[in-house]
């Protein structure tokens, strides 16, 4: 296992995991954008464009680029979050030069108008879905009334209407400036011949014009409040909460990474024992998101409507205690075995790694090996996680609930 | 790539099927116990999966908590469902605790306490999944379409209904077990870093002593009706899904079915994802999904999208259906080839992923296809093979059940 990294002239950078025992090769394109990068006008395009990077090149058609992703056999797909756009594919070793070659093309799609008039149906069709889907829409709600005017309270899809009214130019533009060479990584996992890689893509993005594309990236204030949404269709009355939490960048990550399996995680949490165990809650679980900059716990429950007001003041009673008392040491020891586990099963693959590195560069400029993560995992007390309790109260939260209740006491 | 498949058949009628992978540092492990939902009473659906996530509370000298509690400490990650045929319970871990952790699942299964102070919790899980199932509108008009597809015990949804889990009574989790859940047909899987013999002496231990029940009569068959059904839904988008016959994982014809249902729904390529998604914008979500049963199989077509275009939708996917008996082009048959034999490498970096499909071979064939075999056979796939499959099998006689504000026609 070899880490090698290397950055063109014009920003872009390499980097690589690369294991010659791997049967597959995972690559991806990391860029640097998404919902928080969006000015109001233009909410939803980071997604959008995601979609449209399929839609061709100057010399590849949509057809070209899914059928040629299928000729090699590749497991390809994309994603956008609230701050990255990430494009990748994994395949046998023998097709990794076409491999990056074809993801290197698309990162320069001709974005022509009428695929950009087809892919808007689709785009408003996936935001209708998730409308028809619990929690119907109340993540992106909560989310805005708790970062209020921070960049990490910006919606991910956007809205039908702000994706109707985009125009394409906007579109354009917003791609010439994120999708800047040095705002983008090409992260390589499994079995990788760094230097032909190297080669392939120098020849492909080498020539790129390399544009300023900075982001600030402030600590979120975080406010606080509780409302309760009416959706009489819903059958289940659904409950997110927020509390602002460590970032990306600060040390006290893992302790919260470890709080969050601790209290909900999907099985022997506190959560699952207060609330799904008891067959009070459908669902319960406590994450923690890290952002550049700033940090959410969330807590999502789900419920028959009648155990909501019943569930919440468990929920306060859980957050309470943990407040008052923190977490006990075989509650940690527990958790990291539980981590520990996961991490070595999700390395296995190529195509887990890839993203495990490609966040570790990205957002920090380091490499660890997974025996680095665990090791760090390892060395976190019930005193750090203290310490994270003490500056992140989860009683400061904001929340909703949404579903057939029209009030919950 | 060399692989070895090891299996031993117990004289109490379980199976041990287990593939060694030397490059992994996981091992995993697949129970299917022949006790699934197709084997609840006529007015006990929902008994299985009650049955299934009793025994989680407590067995052997555990109650729930240390159950819990020793499986994580062993880093377990650890799964249970129920379909049909089957109860499932899935395990993974590191190598070193692949033992220790196949001890606490015989328990599971051997020996659950199945306590009646916790059937009220249990009752309120299954119940709560049955109500949320109403917020999820594509997996609800799929869980509809298959109790139409296969009108008899086999096409039923796992959570049963409501006035069913109201019902069961202790004694019927007990009566349910002590029927279902024995050693005869049982399957257990084990793919990873794992070392034979001491793996099979210690299933041995674990299992061997354990006797079969009386064996009971399988659920009787019921023929379907083709029709097109309509379920009102308040919501945005109208659920399409549509079903049609095919041959099961066991028949002869099996790789050459599946194969055009690659060609329909594989890959972003495919038929369906190009036709109704890419060329025409009518929604996000479209594809077509083998479901095979041991004794029958079925293709599963699902598409959602904006009631106003839900009738154009259910027109192009049903016309694409319709044109898959005039054949498939090379092009088509090298993208398929391609996937398939990617997919089969990659399984081997996943020790669950290989646990589950030696136990589902050896459910439906009695045995396990090797890599080598699959490979031999997806190379032997032709047009020619696959067409003539598709004139003389061509996909007609079509369930469809939509789910949304209007009816649509076919």
């Amino acid at each position: 296992m070899q880490f090698i990294h290397h950055t063109l002239s014009n920003g872009l950078q390499i980097v690589a995991e690369c294991n010659p025992e791997a049967h597959s090769t995972a690559l991806g394109f990391f860029v640097q954008t998404g919902a928080r990068d969006e000015s109001a006008d233009v909410a939803g395009v980071s997604h959008f464009l995601e979609h449209m990077v399929f839609k061709g090149t100057p010399t590849r058609s949509p057809d070209d680029v899914n059928r040629e992703f299928d000729e090699m056999g590749a497991h390809y797909n994309a994603f956008t979050s609230e701050e990255n756009t990430v494009y990748y594919a994994a395949v046998l070793p023998e097709y990794q030069t076409r491999a990056a070659e074809l993801l290197g093309d698309i990162m320069r799609p001709s974005l022509r108008e009428t695929d950009f008039t087809t892919e808007k149906k689709v785009i408003i069709e996936e935001i209708r879905m998730y409308a028809d889907q619990p929690p119907f829409g109340a993540d992106d709600r909560v989310k805005a009334r708790h970062f209020g005017s921070h960049p990490l309270g910006k919606s991910v899809l956007g809205t039908v209407d702000s994706i109707a009214a985009l125009p394409l130019d906007k579109m354009r533009s917003y791609f010439q400036r994120r999708y800047s060479p040095g705002n983008m990584t090409l992260v390589g996992a499994g079995r990788i011949d760094f230097d032909q890689l190297v080669q392939t893509v120098e020849k492909l993005c080498g020539s790129w014009e390399n544009l300023a594309a900075g982001r600030d990236t402030p600590r979120a204030d975080g406010h606080s409040g509780f409302e309760c949404v009416l959706k009489d269709t819903a059958a289940m009355e659904y409950v997110i909460q927020i509390t602002n939490a460590p970032g990306a960048t600060d040390d006290d990550r893992f302790a919260a990474k470890l709080l969050a399996t601790i209290v909900g995680d999907d099985s022997g949490s506190r959560l699952f024992w207060e609330l799904v165990d008891p067959g009070l809650a459908e669902h319960a679980s406590f994450s923690h998101h890290d952002y550049q900059g700033s940090g959410l716990f969330m807590t999502y429950m789900s419920c028959e409507p009648g155990k909501t007001a019943e569930n919440l003041k468990r929920l306060r009673r859980v957050y309470a205690d943990l407040q008052a008392g923190g977490v006990t040491a075989t509650e940690l020891a527990q958790a990291k075995s539980k981590i520990n586990s996961r991490v070595v099963l999700g390395s296995e693959k190529p195509r887990g790694r890839l993203f495990t590195v490609g966040g570790n560069w990205v957002n920090r400029r380091e490499y660890h090996t997974v025996a680095d993560d665990l090791a760090l995992v390892d060395a976190v007390t019930v005193e750090q996680i203290a310490a994270v309790l003490a500056s992140y109260p989860l009683a400061d939260s904001t929340g909703i609930a949404i579903g057939p209740l029209a009030e919950v006491s | 790539m060399t692989q070895e498949i090891l299996a031993h058949t117990f004289a109490n009628g379980l199976t041990l099927v287990a593939e060694p992978i030397a490059s992994l540092e996981s091992a995993a492990l697949s129970i299917l116990v022949p006790a699934g939902c197709a084997y609840d009473p006529e007015d006990r659906n929902g008994l299985a999966a009650v049955m299934c996530e009793l025994s989680l509370r407590g067995s052997g000298e555990r109650d729930s908590r240390q159950f819990v509690r020793d499986l994580e400490n062993l880093g377990v990650e650890r799964g249970d469902s129920t379909s049909a045929a089957h109860v499932s319970y899935s395990a993974a871990t590191l190598a070193r605790n692949c033992l220790p952790a196949l001890e606490i699942l015989a328990d599971l299964v051997r020996r659950p306490h199945l306590p009646g102070d916790q059937l009220e919790a249990v009752r309120n899980v299954v119940l709560q999944e049955l109500q949320a199932i109403e917020d999820e509108p594509s997996q609800k008009v799929m869980l509809e379409l298959r109790k139409r597809q296969h009108p008899d015990a086999w096409g039923r949804n796992s959570q049963g209904s409501r006035p069913d889990v109201e019902a069961i009574t202790l004694s019927d989790v007990k009566r349910f077990h002590a029927q279902w859940v024995q050693p005869r047909g049982m399957i257990l899987g084990v793919a990873g870093r794992i070392d034979w013999p001491s793996l099979k002496d210690r299933v041995g231990e674990l299992f061997g002593d354990w006797t079969a029940s009386a064996a009971l009569p399988e659920p009787p068959s019921k023929i379907r009706q083709p029709r097109v059904e309509h379920i009102p839904h308040e919501s945005n988008q109208t659920q399409i899904s549509i079903a049609y016959d095919s041959v099961p994982y066991r028949d002869p014809d099996y790789f050459q079915a599946w194969g055009a249902v690659g060609v329909l729904s594989g890959g972003m390529s495919s038929r369906l994802f190009t036709e109704v998604r890419e060329k025409r914008g009518l929604c996000y979500t479209v594809y077509a999904s083998y479901h095979t049963l041991r004794d029958r199989g079925a293709v599963l077509c699902y598409a959602g999208t904006s009631a106003e275009r839900a009738q154009e939708t259910l027109d192009v996917t049903l016309a694409e259906l319709r044109r898959l008996k005039h054949g498939i082009e090379p092009g088509e048959l090298d993208r398929l080839k391609a996937r398939i034999k990617s997919a089969l490498i990659m399984q081997q970096e996943s020790s669950s992923a290989r646990s589950g499909a030696v136990a589902r071979d050896w459910y439906h064939l009695g045995r396990v296809r090797t890599l080598a075999e699959l490979s031999a056979i997806v190379d032997e796939l032709t047009c020619e093979s696959i067409n003539s499959y598709l004139g003389e099998n061509p996909p007609r006689d079509f369930m469809i059940v939509t789910l949304g504000q209007q009816a649509l026609s076919a």
